[in-house]
């Protein structure tokens, strides 16, 4: 009956299979085919199993129960070396190339094809140099090699969990350029991402997960976001509102914002001012002030300074020239721990680098609040455990693997990252890329609180890799370009088809700022 | 510099060239510490041979391989505190069975014991990984055990080392110290053929990232295995030098090599998480260390003292290069 569906006989066949550490379920029961020449997508809400049933189909992890088929032939993967052989492989959610080892050593390390890489990289033109340490390398190049050391095996099916969530649109493109060269060739590719605007550019069809159990396969071209949506966070989300419910002057207004945010936002008093900011090589003079209340965007492209200028407001690096100050106080921060005494805080482009990965969801929440009045006391169990709690509740975080952060979905762990900040309080939230790997149900939710924190008197500087984001939840927006702001415009202007122009420098010469 | 095709993704660095000197940089300032040092002392006491390099390397011969061993373990995210007992067990084993053995015999006796320690080793990573306690608990159980039955097979010192075996790892070859040549060639064909296979490459790769390492395909429990068997080799070569130095067997004689080692490795610029350094690094830094205390001693300090030196230059030379890699970074 399935060869109704199929014209050929599915490449990949995986029923009932069931995951579960202990108290969690990380699986109930999944089940999914993918035809030959097809690209799959699999969707759902943050925890709902995707990188769990991709580890289980890799052979990292092995199933509780369930039958996979490749080709018609049950396949028992006992170790992710064995997956090449079967004919899969995939580039996980976690980076998988070893830091302390060159490119060069990483690829001798799996046995990939060092020739056949260089090709793949050099079809989505990129160059890399094979001497250079991984650690050394930005994390959207690592996914792009990591998705050409993949390419080079030649799978039959090729797994991408989550590629697109660290890379910026110009390499999103190169991504689904690939992408379509292999499905021309006769080749499939399960594609995870929770962005649906992806989903629905390259995918074919889609299944969806929900609480570790599929809950049904739809042709993308036939069914509307909604339908998707509805389906991937089940019964509750239909209570919850229209589609994007933050959209600019829409929603739920917190007291303090007016109906014009932009005009309100002018009178508010500045919280950040930077005065020509410059680090070698990466910022050429930045300056921008921003207000209690508001929201600004910063638009760019891979390195185009936007790391620089992230880590000098945050006291990660020092810059060689250029003034930080705020609320009107000179800031030169040796350390995050300066930046957040002042009231700055970040949530950061790699959640690795913010997590405690073997403590529980809560400590990891109250990190910052260690710092406080009970410096050389106690620790204040009761008030941490509230104020954890609450943020816990404001981002809906899933508990259910609390007790180690590493164990959480991806997803989840970014929710941590942002929950620590609810939780302790701040002037100003530098976020970057705050949404990477989050449901479009929590997006919205984080949305929102931006809108609110922002309501509250916060000041927020966003930096997005999924422009769309910049027109829904921003006030301004500034395009960066080559170390330097090349446009200012107010987020109503800022079109993604405008953004894109302007990220690429393509603007005529009146620098802003 | 910037690729017009990709404007982001060309990594700013420093001009490639000087690469493989930064890293391998604390190699190089640890080699060239040890080297002034000798200059120094040379040019001061221009009288004495008491610095000279066969009174050096016979000292150091231990330590270098204890260092060794530590490295080898260390670099695959593990820890030995296992090392120092290991060559007690290993002096007076070796002593005990060559008593009466012609060096040639002797040699034998060695390389069976070496063999022996290698699976002892090999069954210690098998505990870790089998079990998933950590490294510093099972290593640290097992010391005690290697010692107690040092202990048990020779309560007071005793045995003996034929005067042959002696010269092989204490004498001199030609004009050259012959622990020099036991460490080159430990070097040379125990660390080398490993470093430079596929095995050794795992062995960096599970200490750098496990988890990355596994989703690689690499066997990581294997290659921990391997660590600890390789470091076994190491150790029981120590242990044997010590034989071969004292020409007799003595249950606390390896003792003091379990956190000396670790100061080595450290000192020879390994990082203690695992993934990351050398061999050279630590078998000079041990080399350096054993000069400093030699000098200290004919200095006349209190050998008591002469610790607190050596602790104190740990802790010195490994701060400098941390604020020099914060500078380097922070810039
Ligand atoms: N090692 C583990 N121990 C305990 N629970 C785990 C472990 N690994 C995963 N889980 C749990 O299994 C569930 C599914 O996780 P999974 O990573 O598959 O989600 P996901 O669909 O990939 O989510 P995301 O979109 O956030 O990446 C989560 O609740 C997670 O906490
Ligand atoms: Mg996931």
């Amino acid at each position: 009956m399935r060869r109704h569906l199929t014209p050929a006989m599915n490449l990949l066949e995986v029923r009932g299979v069931s995951k579960r550490y202990g108290a969690v379920v990380a699986l109930r029961s999944a089940s999914l085919t993918v035809a030959p020449a097809e690209v799959h997508a699999l969707l759902g809400a943050n925890g709902a199993g995707k990188s769990t049933l991709v580890k289980i189909l890799t052979g990292v992890i092995r199933p509780d129960a369930g039958t996979i088929e490749m080709g018609g032939r049950p396949v028992h993967l006992t170790s992710p070396a064995s997956a090449p052989g079967a004919g899969l492989a995939a580039v996980f959610q976690d980076p998988s190339l070893v830091p302390d080892l060159t490119v060069r050593q990483n690829l001798r390390l799996t046995g990939a094809d060092s020739a056949a890489v260089r090709r793949w990289l050099a079809a989505m033109d990129l160059r890399v140099d094979e001497d250079d340490l991984v650690g050394d390398l930005p994390l959207p190049l690592l996914r792009m090699l990591d998705l050409a050391r993949a390419l080079a095996r030649e799978p039959r099916l090729l797994i991408l969990d989550e590629i697109t969530a660290a890379l910026p649109a110009d390499l999103v493109e190169r991504v689904f350029l690939v992408i379509r060269q292999w499905r021309e060739h006769g080749r499939s590719v399960l594609f995870i991402s929770h962005r649906l605007v992806e989903v629905r550019t390259i995918c074919d069809r889609a299944t969806v997960l929900r609480d570790g159990a599929d809950v049904g396969t739809l042709t993308l071209a036939e069914r509307t976001e909604q339908h998707i949506v509805a389906l991937m966070l089940g019964p509750m989300a239909t209570s919850d509102d229209a589609p994007c419910p933050v959209g600019p002057d829409t929603g739920p207004q917190p007291e303090a914002a007016a109906p014009d945010r932009a005009s309100a936002a002018s009178e508010a008093r500045l919280l950040l001012e930077a005065r020509g900011l410059a680090m070698s090589g990466a910022l050429r003079g930045v300056s921008f002030s921003l207000r209690a209340g508001e929201i600004l965007g910063i638009a760019a492209l891979e390195g185009q300074g936007q790391d620089a200028l992230f880590d000098c407001l945050a006291g990660n690096r020092r810059a060689d020239a250029g003034e930080i100050r705020v609320a009107g106080r000179v800031l030169a921060p040796r350390s995050p721990y300066d930046a957040i005494r002042a009231g700055v805080v970040l949530v950061p482009a790699d959640r690795a680098h913010a997590l405690l990965p073997q403590r529980s969801a809560r400590e990891n929440i109250a990190l910052p609040l260690y710092n406080r009045a009970t410096r050389w006391g106690l620790i204040d169990l009761r008030g941490e455990g509230t104020r954890a709690g609450a943020a816990i509740a404001r981002l809906a975080i899933d508990t259910r693997a609390q007790r180690q952060v590493r164990r959480m979905s991806g997803g989840n762990q970014q929710k941590v990252v942002v929950a620590r900040w609810v939780a302790a309080g701040f002037r100003v939230v530098l976020c970057f890329d705050p949404t990477r790997g989050i449901d479009v149900g929590t997006k919205r939710q984080i949305h929102r609180l931006l809108r609110d924190l922002a309501g509250a008197g916060a000041a927020v500087l966003l930096f997005t890799s999924e422009l769309p984001e910049i027109a829904l939840v921003c006030d301004r927006v500034l395009a960066l370009y080559e170390g330097r702001i090349v446009h200012e415009l107010p987020a109503q202007a800022a079109d993604e088809a405008t953004l894109l122009r302007l990220v690429h420098g393509l603007v005529r010469e009146e620098p802003v700022g | 510099m910037t690729d017009p095709s990709a404007p982001g993704l060309e990594v700013r660095r420093p001009m490639a060239a000087g690469r493989a000197i930064r890293r391998s940089a604390w190699t190089v300032t640890i080699v060239g510490l040890l080297g002034a040092l000798l200059v120094v002392e040379k040019l001061v006491h221009p009288a004495l041979n008491v610095f000279d390099m066969q009174s050096l390397v016979d000292g150091a011969l231990p330590l270098c391989l204890a260092a060794m061993a530590q490295t080898a373990v260390v670099l695959s995210g593990g820890i030995d505190l296992s090392v120092g007992p290991m060559m007690s067990l290993v002096n007076v084993v070796s002593a005990l069975l060559m008593t009466h053995a012609t060096s040639g015999q002797a040699v034998l006796i060695a390389l069976g014991v070496v063999a022996a320690v290698v699976a002892a080793g090999a069954l210690t990573g098998a505990v870790i990984v089998a079990t998933g306690v950590p490294d510093i608990i099972v290593t640290l159980a097992t010391g005690f055990v290697w010692g107690g039955l040092a202990l048990h097979v020779m309560p007071i010192p005793g045995g003996a080392a034929p005067a042959g075996f002696a010269a092989l790892m204490t004498g001199q070859l030609g004009s050259v110290p012959s622990g020099l040549v036991v460490i080159v060639a430990a070097l040379a064909f125990l660390w080398e053929p490993v470093h430079r296979s596929p095995a050794g490459l795992a062995l960096y790769a599970v200490g750098s990232n496990r988890a990355a390492a596994y989703l690689s395909g690499v066997a990581v429990g294997r290659a921990r295995v391997a660590a600890y068997a390789l470091g076994g080799a190491f150790a029981a070569l120590g242990g044997l030098a010590l034989t071969a130095s004292t020409t007799n067997g003595n249950a606390a004689s390896g003792t003091s090599y379990t956190l000396t080692s670790v100061a080595a490795t450290v000192l020879g610029g390994v990082s203690l998480v695992g993934g990351r350094g050398g061999m050279i690094g630590p078998v000079a830094a041990a080399l350096l260390l054993t000069l400093i205390n030699t000098l200290l001693t004919f200095e006349g300090v209190d050998p008591n003292f002469s610790l607190v030196v050596q602790g104190a230059i740990v802790v010195l030379v490994v701060m400098v290069a941390g604020l020099v890699l914060v500078r380097r970074r922070g810039a």
